[in-house]
Parts: structure tokens; sequence; C-alpha cells
């Protein structure tokens, strides 16, 4: 058993766990933060990305100890209350989810796709970029049109900072 | 997976101190190797000690002929390295195309190197580039490392530390990536060295894992250009033939990746 301490969503928490747990179990089971999904056993599906200081990482290929000391982020942590960050807000309008299983994952690496190039991404680097991301239900095409729309909106939210 | 001991130590003499301590211990880097191997209960270390965090492992050095690269250096980092887009460019290219952008955040070129995965990507730039990989112990030629599927010259508890490629004259990385898993079903890495020498290495074709293949690189050698190529006999004996591609296949696969990275290289 190990004592991890990490911040989650801004907040300090402090968690047992057996040393083969993964950071997907500890966020789901020991802070139920159930936004964060399971899709695959193979490292596969992103249904799971989470950030870890400010990158896109698959939680369930992250001990949950690997994680002691970082910052992680979810997707119960992006929205400010009841306003949707950005890239939500453009998946709803968008209609970019269907099931919604896979959303979860696809916010969160979508935003790490836009923070990584500064705002600028076209049609061909998101489809590349969500190589790592499945989704079951909505062939894509709205995924990607919501994270080019996100993208101009997060563009302003920026510079209205 | 199977129970474990995670530790983590603060230096590498540490790592391997406790490495010698652990029944059955294993380094782990970005894990992205390790965990869903143990997750499938194919692998089951008593001990894990995360070299992940050594701030010694982590970073990227322009040396006197090229880059030193350190071992917990993560795929991320090198494709988006200065020094390394501006000494070997290919290498930048190579990194950037490896799996999908989560996986790059946390895999590790050292990780890449110790695992050997016959369709893993690196090994096919350390080859081709004549790389020097340095280990907590001692410095092993491109040329000595790679013994086979997943086997390689490290001895039991051996910590690669680094990677140090030398700058080439033209350098170039082409590769066909599985559609779902992303890791080369052929992948070739081209290099005109310093000297004039020719080194091509591919990936992800052979029943042995790395190799290099002397007919593209007599091709090469007496005209660098993909032209060159189209008339080389790539043998397909010892070739992987699997459900995703032939022997026959992927022989074929040597010579047009082969060309795409001549042409890369310019
Ligand atoms: C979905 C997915 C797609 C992928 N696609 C590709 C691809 O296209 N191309 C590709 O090349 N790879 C691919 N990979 C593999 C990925 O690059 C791995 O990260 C890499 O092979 C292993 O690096 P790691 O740092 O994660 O190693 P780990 O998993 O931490 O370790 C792997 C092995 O190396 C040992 N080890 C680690 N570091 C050291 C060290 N410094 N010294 C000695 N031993 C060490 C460990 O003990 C372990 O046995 C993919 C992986 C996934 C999950
Ligand atoms: S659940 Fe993590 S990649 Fe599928
Ligand atoms: S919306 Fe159902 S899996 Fe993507």
């Amino acid at each position: 058993m190990s004592t991890v301490k990490l911040t989650v969503n801004g907040k300090a928490v402090s968690v047992d766990v057996e040393d083969r747990t993964l950071l997907v179990q500890l966020l789901r089971e020991n802070l139920n933060l159930t936004g964060t999904h399971v899709g695959c056993d193979t490292s596969q599906c992103g249904a799971c990305v989470v950030h870890i200081d400010g990158r896109a990482v698959k939680s369930c290929t992250v001990l949950a100890t690997q994680a002691a000391g970082s910052n992680v982020t979810t997707i119960e942590g992006i929205a400010k209350g009841e306003e949707l960050h950005p890239m939500q807000a453009a998946f709803r309008d968008n209609h970019g989810l269907q099931c919604g299983f896979c959303t979860p994952g696809m916010i969160m690496s979508s935003i790490d796709i836009v923070n990584r190039h500064g705002g600028k991404v076209d049609e061909a680097t998101v489809r590349q970029e969500l190589d790592g991301n499945i989704c079951r239900c909505t062939g894509y095409h709205n995924i990607v049109k919501a994270v080019l729309d996100a993208a101009s909106r997060m563009k302003v939210a920026q510079a209205a900072e | 997976m199977y129970e474990t001991t995670y530790h983590r130590p603060s230096s590498v003499a540490e790592a391997a101190s406790l490495f010698g301590k652990g029944k059955e211990a294993k380094y782990l880097a970005g894990g992205h190797t390790l965990i869903p191997v143990m997750k499938q209960r194919l692998a089951s270390p008593s001990d894990v000690i995360d070299l992940g965090k050594l701030k010694e492992l982590i970073g990227v050095e322009a040396t006197g002929n090229g880059v030193e690269i350190k071992a917990a250096t993560t795929h991320y980092d090198v494709s988006t390295s200065d020094a390394v887009k501006k000494a070997i460019p290919a290498l930048a290219y190579l990194a950037a195309h490896i799996g999908d952008p989560h996986v790059r955040h946390r895999g590790t070129i050292g990780g890449s190197l110790a695992n050997n995965d016959p369709a893993a990507d690196y090994p096919a730039a350390v080859l081709a580039l004549g790389a020097t990989v340095k280990t907590n112990k001692r410095t092993i030629s491109a040329d000595e490392f790679f013994k086979g599927l997943f086997t390689t010259a490290l001895q039991d508890g051996e910590i690669i530390t680094a990677v140090s490629f030398p700058v080439a004259a033209k350098a170039g990385y082409g590769k066909f990536p599985h559609p779902a898993s992303r890791f080369a079903l052929t992948g070739v890495f081209v290099a005109k060295t310093a000297g004039g020498d020719v080194r091509v290495a591919a990936t992800g074709a052979s029943q042995n894992g790395v190799m290099r293949v002397p007919a593209i690189e007599a091709a090469l050698k007496a005209n660098w250009s993909a032209g060159a190529i189209d008339g080389v006999k790539v043998s397909a004996d010892g070739l992987l033939n699997d459900i995703h591609g032939s022997s026959g296949y992927r022989a074929n696969l040597i010579k047009v990746m082969a060309q795409r990275a001549v042409a890369a290289a310019g």
C-alpha cells in the first residue's frame, strides 16, 4: 500500500491505495470522479484521457503512484461552475456526441490538441491527433467540427482574459 | 494486474541498488509497454522501480557532432526539441509518429530501446544512424545492442542512461503504420553518414527485429536517389508473415518506405 498525494481538479487529495492501482481506478473508485471512462484494456481507446501536469495521458496506463505529486485535471474539472468549457459547449452545439461514452476522453484530448498548437489547428491536424481516441457512434465528423469550432472560441476566450 | 511494490528512487545509483534487492524487479519509465503487459498478467514484477522522474535521465543536449537524448525523455519532448530538429530532423519526425499524442506524452526512448519490440520505431533510427547506447555500466554501439526479438545486449539490472546520435549528412524515415496499433507495419530509416557511408535499417519487417538492408545500402551508396531503389531486389526470406501482411508484402514495403525516406531526406 502507498499513500498517494496529488492535486485533482485544483484540490489536494491524499489516498491510500495498493501499488498496482491505476490512476483511472483512483479517480473513479476512490474519488468518485466517474466522468473518466474505461473503454478498453489495451491502452488504445482514449476514453480514460485526463491531463497530468497539463499533458493529455491515458489514465488507464499510469499507476496511481506514478502520479503522486502531480496536478491532475479530469472532465469534472474544466467547467467554471455552470458555465461549460468552450470545448464542452462546442461538442454540444456541433452534435459531437451520441452515446457520450468516448466524450470525456475526446474533450480532454481535444483541449490538449488546441493548447499544444496555440489555438492554430486545421482539420488534418485534428484528425491526425485524435488518433488515440476511438468513437463508435459519431463517425468523427462532428467531433472534428466541434474541435475546430472550440479552437476559435478558446482563442477568443484567451484574448478576452 | 498482480500485486507489486512501487519505488521512486532519487538517483540512477539508488535505482540499480533497489533492483538488486527486488526478487523480480523491473524498471518502469513511461510505462506504455510495461503497464499494458502487467494488466494482461503477462508480467508480474515483485517491484517496479520508477525511472521516469529522475532528472539525470531527462533532457536533450547538443553535442559536438550530434545530440544526446537522455533515456527517460518522452517521445513528445524529442519530437519538439529544438536541438533534435536542428541536428537530425528525421529523428524528430520519427518521434512525432510514434503511437498517438497520449503515448508520446508518456513513452520514453530508453523504454522503447530496452524493450526492442520488432515493430518499434526508435531501433531503426539508432541502427541506421549508428548511435551509441550509454548505460550505467558502459557504452554499447548500435551494431552490438540489438539481439533479436525483444532482446538486447543489456544485462540484468543494467540501466540505459542516454543515447548519443551523430549527425548525418542526410537522413530520413518512412513509416507505414499499422492502422489500428500505430506501430510500424514496416518502417525504414535511411542515413548517409558524415563520412559518406550509407546505412539503412528496417523495423516491423523481420522475424528477428530491426535489421540492416544491405541491398538498398549498396544501391544508395552508388546513387543516392529514390529511383536507385527501383531495381533492388529485397528478399522475403526471414520476414514476418502474419495476418497483417505477408512476407512478400513486407519485402515490397521495405522498398517503398526506403524510397519515401530518401525523398524526405532530400
Ligand atoms: C497504444 C500504443 C501505441 C504505441 N505505438 C507505438 C509506435 O507506433 N511505435 C513505437 O515504437 N512504439 C509504440 N508504442 C510503445 C511506446 O513507444 C512505449 O512507450 C515504448 O515502447 C516503451 O517505453 P516506456 O518508456 O513506456 O517503457 P516502459 O513500459 O516503462 O518499459 C518498457 C521496458 O523497458 C525497461 N526499461 C525502461 N526504461 C529503461 C531504462 N532506462 N534502462 C533499462 N531498461 C528500461 C522496463 O523495465 C520494461 O521492461 C505504443 C504503445 C501504446 C500503448
Ligand atoms: S481505457 Fe484507457 S485507453 Fe482505453
Ligand atoms: S459518442 Fe458513443 S462512442 Fe463516441
